[in-house]
């Protein structure tokens, strides 16, 4: 089939990224919040578990990747609920772009506004945590891995919730179960290059497969459901 | 081009809002639905741009491009104005002029200073009042091009003024062979306009 508009399609997708990561960044936007949220979970690790070195390079990875996690959760809940609020979703199903590559595309934009700020600022707070320079690159190569999934699973859960009324309770309850296995390989492959004499290969591999899962399944089923919700 | 729907029956929540709707609108004819709150005229116009599913029956625009649905070759204006407060109003037009692609109508500026905000281009749209708001919102179907607007109460929060020149521009797309679908509680000024009357709330 030849698309009547085949090179607009870009375009249009392209419109939708710089908007969308323009929102992210400006006054209101929620870039800025999700990587204040990590600093905070973070920097208050050290305070709570006190002056235990050893006991924080345990846990350091941990708190990284939940931390991450926490932050991206957070920053879900704008994901679609604002253009659903404004009406900007029901344009975006009457456009020609189809809607799964459009919420892919909102998907990534809340990646690099959210997800990427998470995974450069990771290395900096590794410090507090005393990972080592090299285990901290692998740390944060697990992050740059394994957030992608975090938003696309989120996208499936935002899609679910902007259809129901009171739906931003529901989104964390909906989302967590899915986002337990990256979790669990993020932080095992953290670990393993952190202290463990597990090698780092295959929990980083599945991690990377969840990623890959998420990017294809996360904006059709985003799509079903809010064609299925929208009434 | 001819829009021809038969026999429309939707259902929502439980509750039937409309049935046995049917009419046919040909290129430059325009359609309004009048009736009382509650009557079905957002759900009837959502339901022609696809946002609502129908129980029964069916629209489709004749003579179009096969390739494309109803719904891909209309412009939607609801109750809702997609604007975003911390774009500026030419921002918030320029987005939509290029994710719905397609058919270029006028560029942004022209389409802004054709529902007379020419002058607020770079302004936040946080600063906009809510008639200016919808006429950034219906600054839309000037910039892109589409052969069926589908318009639910357009004209809500217009000044007298903002009022006169959307008439205008509804007129112009009829004269271009536009086909136009409206409900509306007050008198748009469409001359020869078909009328649809759906029946009183339960």
């Amino acid at each position: 089939m030849i698309s009547p508009a085949g090179p607009s399609l870009a375009s249009a997708l392209a419109a939708l990224l710089v908007r969308d990561l323009r929102l992210a960044v400006r006054i209101g936007g929620g870039a800025l919040m999700g990587v204040l949220f990590f600093l905070a979970v973070v920097t208050l690790v050290p305070f709570a578990v006190g002056p235990d070195l050893a006991l924080l390079r345990r846990i350091g990875p941990a708190m990284l990747w939940l931390g991450a996690l926490l932050a991206n959760l957070l920053a879900l809940d704008r994901l679609l609920a604002s253009d659903y609020e404004d009406g900007s979703l029901d344009l975006l199903l009457l456009a020609r772009p189809p809607l799964e590559l459009a919420l892919a595309v909102k998907a990534a934009a809340q990646w690099l506004a959210t997800g990427l700020p998470l995974v450069l600022a990771a290395p900096l707070l590794g410090l507090l945590l005393d990972i080592e320079p090299a285990a901290m690159g692998a740390v944060a190569l697990t992050l740059l891995a394994g957030t992608p999934a975090l938003t696309f699973i989120g996208l499936v859960g935002a899609g679910l919730a902007v259809t129901l009324r009171r739906g931003g309770l529901l989104l964390p309850i909906l989302v967590l179960p899915l986002a337990v296995p990256v979790l669990i390989f993020g932080v095992s492959a953290s670990n393993a290059a952190v202290v463990g004499p597990v090698p780092f290969g295959p929990p980083f591999m599945i991690l990377c497969a969840l990623t890959l899962v998420g990017l294809v399944v996360g904006p059709f089923a985003a799509a079903a459901a809010l064609r299925h919700g929208m009434e | 081009m001819e829009l021809v729907a038969d026999r429309l029956r939707c259902v929502r929540g439980g509750r039937e809002v409309f049935a046995g709707i049917g009419f046919r609108v040909r290129a430059g004819e325009a359609l309004v639905v009048t009736g009382p709150n509650g009557a079905g005229k957002s759900s009837l116009l959502r339901a022609l741009a696809g946002l609502v599913r129908l129980a029964e029956g069916q629209a489709a625009l004749l003579g179009a491009d096969p390739e494309l649905t109803l719904a891909e070759q209309a412009h939607f204006v609801g109750h809702l104005d997609p604007v975003k407060p911390s774009l500026t109003v030419a921002e918030n037009l320029a987005f939509w002029a290029r994710f719905y692609g397609g058919v270029q109508g006028r560029d942004v500026h022209d389409s802004l200073a054709a529902v007379g905000l020419g002058g607020l281009a770079h302004l936040p749209a946080a600063y906009l009042s809510a008639g200016q708001r919808r006429r950034l919102s219906l600054a839309r179907l000037v910039a892109v091009g589409r052969p069926v607007w589908l318009l639910d109460e357009p004209t809500a929060a217009l000044d007298a003024a903002a009022h006169a020149r959307f008439a205008g521009l509804m007129r112009e797309h009829l004269g271009r062979g536009g086909l136009i679908v409206v409900a509306t509680h007050v008198p748009l000024g469409l001359e020869g306009a078909q009328a649809l009357r759906l029946g009183e709330a339960p």
